[in-house]
């Protein structure tokens, strides 16, 4: 593990070779971007065409207010949940389970504080988080065994836990939707850092460590390198079961601190609502980001893109005056639009009738290199 | 697996019987039954009237959407397969039904509107998947949402079905020897399935179906006609969900957009302890039946507890489709 993970030589990998790889990446990182934040700049155009004042922040005691500070702070359980999809789905895994996770997550810590005899101190707020999060690593362990040692398939092993999972969090609230009277607790949500919301430096940061860790060392390529052929990775000496057990664990973690989020955020839990289709978000915004479900492509920037649109989008929604629950229409069309563009048959098709060599992207390039 | 303890026809044709071994092919299913009827079993002697047939019966009723959403799913996950938006399309199905009955449509025109919308967007999504290499799991997904939206879009409050037709089939019953009685619905739900077991076991496409979930570019190099079974298995899919939301329709005579949120996972859950390869190509319909049984005695043994939460039933299910899972990855590593 030490030696791979070292500065990768080209010569030191008999896989996929990392060289030709990371040329293709830094030539159409760009470009994968382009749609997304095309997409997430018309979306913000609609909504200055619809209220004007839409990109007006103003300083008030100190924290900043605005319609574009309250898509940063409500975009952070999605992006922290899709960054941890992004991993697993980079894999060409996936990861169902996390909206259940984070019900766990904001179950265990509310019910700690509840049943605390200090319920508004500090220490039990910072408590009740740790042992959520004790628990999602758990979880998370959970998912990685049964992908990479039972060898289940991803949808289906984490399928369990998702069914089970909302049952396990009413269990542990007993049914109840618990509230909880804990200033530290709700200032993870509602909560300012030098004027910034907490909730969006807890999200960036973890992003940006995520990114230096994965970018900086040849983590996200090994990574990469197990979505694109799991069984030549590991004769090539990577710890694929490692890896893979490594990502859903993150996953799990990165599920139970949207958990705490959420359920700071209402300073309560409901473990039948909190967190409910969050999985689904986290997929769409890993796809608009670019991340290729097929695995062994991933972009950890396009994911951040992909939440901050889809939180865009819910707010959009509601802002031009249509009904807030029509969202899942705009989301339906969202998706068959990245999925066309995504597809390389689509491509095709589209090619052929306007004969232009436009240049092919990573996406079939890279199958087309290794088969 | 000890499932050699098959009812004997008699002493003189007892040699065969001992002699007989069923196909492998139906040991899953065998399985699923024999738990089914220990869970019925336990059931009976703890609780006083559980081994009432009726009990059985109103299983069949209480169910009988879950029904036909497990045999468009079995259709889908034996091409390997999955699809997502069973839940929302049977939410659809009651809103579109409740809408037009309340515009004063025919409860007949209603019921072929519904259809023929969820068969559409079975189409669709067949259409995505299999033409433009888009995983069965996001465009699903992208039905998913789109039925849910469209949902909200007729009518985000509840609209109450009060078409005397509707009412009349929803309380209609055939009455059975002894008493007994089974509700309409059901009946439609286990022709469904009769007619599934038909086609998978007896026709082309049937065959072409179990072929594209063994191996899709072999089924491909047969001949198979893998385009149209593929697509086909999506339409069957839509048109089973938009059917089975007609049922839930008559069983609570009701549109709401909220209905059926996360049925489809009980409709996989079921296809799963049925028997069925979640990679495709083994499986068979009666056993989605039976995984349904199983789901549906679990809330009947829950119910008749009475100091059980009902959230033991999701926790039950998970643990359920974890056995079932893992012993299909033991048995099929064994083999290969």
């Amino acid at each position: 593990m030490t030696d791979t993970l070292t500065r990768p030589t080209p010569s030191g990998s008999p896989g996929p070779s990392p060289a030709p790889q990371r040329r293709l990446r830094a030539s159409s990182s760009t470009k994968a971007l382009l749609w997304p934040v095309l997409a997430l700049v018309v979306l913000l155009v609609v909504n200055v065409v619809a209220t004007p004042s839409f990109f007006d922040i103003r300083l008030q005691d100190g924290h900043l207010f605005g319609p574009l500070v309250d898509i940063a702070r409500n975009s952070a359980p999605v992006m922290l949940v899709a960054l941890g999809m992004t991993l697993v789905i980079a894999t060409r895994g996936i990861d169902l389970s996390v909206g259940a996770i984070a019900a766990i997550a904001g179950a265990v810590a509310c019910v700690h504080m509840a049943g605390s005899s200090a319920e508004g101190a500090f220490a039990t707020a910072a408590v009740g988080c740790f042992t959520a999060l004790a628990v999602c690593l758990v979880l998370g362990l959970w998912n990685g065994f049964l992908v990479s040692v039972v060898g289940i398939q991803p949808i289906i092993a984490t399928l369990v836990l998702m069914v089970a999972g909302r049952g396990l969090a009413q269990l542990i609230t007993d049914g109840q939707i618990t509230t909880v009277n804990n200033d530290s607790f709700s200032n993870l949500a509602s909560g300012f850092v030098l004027a910034v919301p907490l909730a969006t430096v807890v999200a960036v940061a973890v992003v940006a460590l995520t990114a230096l860790v994965v970018r900086r060392t040849a983590l996200g390529m090994l990574v990469e390198s197990v979505g694109i052929n799991p069984e030549a990775s590991r004769l090539a000496g990577v710890r694929s079961r490692t890896i893979i057990w490594t990502v859903y664990v993150f996953s799990g973690l990165c599920a139970g601190l949207a958990g705490l989020i959420i359920a700071a955020n209402t300073r309560s839990v409901n473990a039948n609502s909190l967190g409910l289709f969050i999985e689904l978000d986290a997929i769409l915004a890993v796809v608009i980001g670019g991340t290729s479900l097929a695995g062994g492509r991933f972009s950890i920037l396009g994911t951040v893109v992909g939440a901050v649109f889809i939180t865009t989008l819910t707010r959009t929604v509601v802002n031009v005056g249509i009904p807030s629950e029509a969202n899942y229409l705009f989301k339906a069309l969202v998706v068959v639009a990245v999925c066309l563009l995504q597809s390389p048959r689509a491509r095709a098709a589209f090619r052929v009738r306007r004969v232009r060599p436009a240049a092919p992207t990573s996406a079939p390039t890279s199958k087309a290199g290794l088969a | 697996m000890s499932t050699a303890t098959l009812p004997t026809t008699g002493p003189s044709a007892w040699d065969r019987v001992r002699s007989y071994t069923p196909s492998s092919k139906y040991y899953p299913v065998l399985a699923t039954t024999a738990l089914f009827i220990g869970m019925f079993g336990i059931g009976s002697l703890r609780f006083e009237g559980f081994g009432d047939p009726q009990v059985f019966l109103s299983l069949l009723l209480d169910n009988s959407f879950l029904i036909v959403l497990a045999v468009g799913m079995t259709f889908v996950i034996l091409t390997g397969g999955i699809d997502l938006s069973v839940g929302s399309v049977v939410a659809l199905s009651t809103m579109i039904a409740a809408k037009t009955l309340e515009m004063g449509w025919s409860p007949y025109l209603a019921i072929v509107a519904v259809l023929a919308a969820g068969t559409l967007l079975g189409l669709l999504m067949g259409l995505l998947i299999h033409y433009f290499d888009i995983q069965p799991f996001i465009a699903t997904l992208a039905g998913m949402f789109l039925a849910r939206g469209l949902c909200y879009i007729i009518s985000i409050e509840a609209i109450p079905i009060r078409d005397q037709t509707f009412s009349d089939w929803a309380f209609k019953t055939v009455n059975l020897p002894g008493g007994y009685y089974i509700g309409y619905t059901s009946v439609i739900a286990l022709l469904t399935v009769a007619v599934a077991v038909w086609v998978l076991a007896r026709t082309r496409f049937g065959r072409t179906v179990y072929a594209i979930g063994g191996s899709e570019s072999s089924a491909l190099l047969m001949g198979l006609k893998v385009a149209s079974t593929k697509v086909g298995v999506y339409v069957i899919s839509g048109f089973c969900a938009a059917l089975g939301g007609l049922l839930f329709a008559l069983y609570t005579l009701s549109g709401y957009s909220l209905n059926a949120v996360g049925m489809e996972l009980d409709a996989i859950a079921a296809v799963v302890i049925g028997g069925t390869l979640l990679t495709g190509g083994r499986g068979l319909v009666i056993g989605s039946l039976v995984g349904v049984l199983v789901l549906g005695i679990i809330q009947t043994f829950i119910s008749f507890d009475g100091t059980l939460s009902s959230w033991w039933t999701r926790i039950v299910i998970g643990l359920l489709v974890l056995v079932f899972v893992v012993i299909q990855r033991v048995a099929t590593r064994r083999q290969s």
